[in-house]
């Protein structure tokens, strides 16, 4: 939320109208949970009623034997090319702010920030 | 993850802030701010001030985490007894209620640290930070934290440590690593903990546990150990050699890698001059 208000603060913005979020599902963040809990975290702050978007990133690993980058399960990340067990997380633990849309009184233009 | 590098940006998710991308803009015509920010951010940001702490003092940082119940309290006095005249040892506790356990690591002459998180079921940076303000880092080799019992939560918070360590006794059952993935693929070492149980509970099949691990592509070594016994404690015990070796060489080569910079914006309860007890790096 610290993140959110500074974000805010920063652009000048009046209200919150969204906030997407990126999580894996090896992140540990419960999606569900989250979702029940970010009224009460966002009540009375500049993000109160913003809509939160939550997508879930694909857990992939990429194999250290055969080089091939494969779909995983959180509990199962062998290569599912050659199945060998050495392979490095390539996403599925991400924990993001990806991005907040914000209410300007006085914006009507569109425009998307560059990644800062 | 961190946000300097980009490396919050991988396969899974650069599509959605590319050019044309699902979030590249919004259709209501408001501004859509992009971020990238890793939500943990503020813990992970006070988690490598701890790190710089514990490398500006040479200190090793191990991180404890298991179910409660398996064996870490015993395990660090069965260690405080091994190595007390090799290394100098300090502990820091977790718990959500009660001194016990750094009573009993007190008993072993060691200070230790109690923090009580109340319902908190995890240590987090900001409490490791507030403990590191009470324990004089001077002349200390390896400082032990001792997370909450709990197979989930502690897994997703960075303390400063320099290495975690799993342990899985073996009344638990061999399918943990399977069950709380997240928690034993950031596990350095595994300790089969309680091993001279595996007589009795012969159900338990450490090559499956091992199985198990490696399935979460853990290159981890699985140690079994007994503290009660004290079978198994000398391939921990050398484990822990190494890693103090190690960690030091890796501190010395790379003097940039622990600048004090000591910049105290933003942090919380941060109005006290930092006074670390008796040292005082900055």
């Amino acid at each position: 939320m610290t993140q959110i208000e500074t974000i805010a603060s920063d652009n000048q913005a009046t209200r919150v109208a969204s906030i997407t979020l990126g999580i894996g599902p090896l992140s540990g963040i419960e999606e569900r949970l989250l979702k029940h809990a970010f009224p009460v975290a966002s009540a009375g702050s500049v993000a109160e009623g913003a809509e939160l978007f939550i997508r879930t990133t694909p857990v992939r690993v990429k194999c250290s034997n055969c080089g091939q980058e494969s779909a995983a399960k959180p509990n199962r990340l062998v290569c599912g090319h050659c199945n060998d067990w050495r392979t490095d997380l390539v996403s599925g633990d991400e924990l993001l702010l990806i991005q907040v849309e914000l209410d300007k009184a006085d914006e009507s233009a569109s425009h998307s920030d560059a990644l800062q | 993850m961190c946000d300097t590098c980009g490396c919050n940006i991988t396969p899974g998710n650069e599509h959605l802030i590319s050019p044309g991308g699902k979030l590249e803009k919004t259709q209501s015509g408001n501004e859509a701010v992009s971020v990238l920010h890793n939500l943990l951010h503020e813990n992970d940001h006070i988690a490598q001030h701890n790190r710089e702490h514990f490398n500006a003092h040479g200190v090793v940082a191990v991180n404890l985490m298991s179910s409660p119940g398996a064996g870490k309290t015993a395990l660090l006095e069965a260690t405080i007894k091994a190595l007390g005249d090799e290394f100098s040892l300090a502990v820091i506790e977790g718990d959500l209620e009660t001194e016990n356990d750094a009573e009993r690591i007190r008993k072993h002459g060691v200070t230790a640290i109690q923090i009580s998180t109340g319902s908190a079921c995890h240590l987090d940076a900001h409490m490791i930070h507030d403990a590191l303000h009470e324990l004089a880092l001077d002349g200390l080799d390896i400082v032990f934290i001792e997370n909450v019992g709990n197979l989930v939560c502690p897994a997703s918070f960075d303390l400063g440590q320099h290495a975690n360590i799993a342990l899985l006794s073996v009344p638990e059952g061999d399918d943990k690593p399977a069950k709380y993935p997240v928690m034993f693929r950031t596990a350095d070492m595994v300790m089969l903990s309680k091993a001279d149980l595996l007589p009795i509970l012969d159900d338990f099949s450490p090559e499956r546990a091992e199985t198990c691990l490696r399935k979460l592509a853990s290159k981890a070594p699985l140690i079994r150990t007994s503290a009660k016994s004290g079978d198994g404690m000398e391939n921990w015990l050398n484990w822990l050699r190494e890693l103090v070796a190690a960690t030091r060489l890796t501190v010395q080569q790379n003097p940039d890698a622990h600048q004090h910079t000591h910049h105290h914006h933003e942090h919380r309860n941060h109005e006290h001059g930092h006074g670390h007890a008796k040292d005082r790096t900055s």
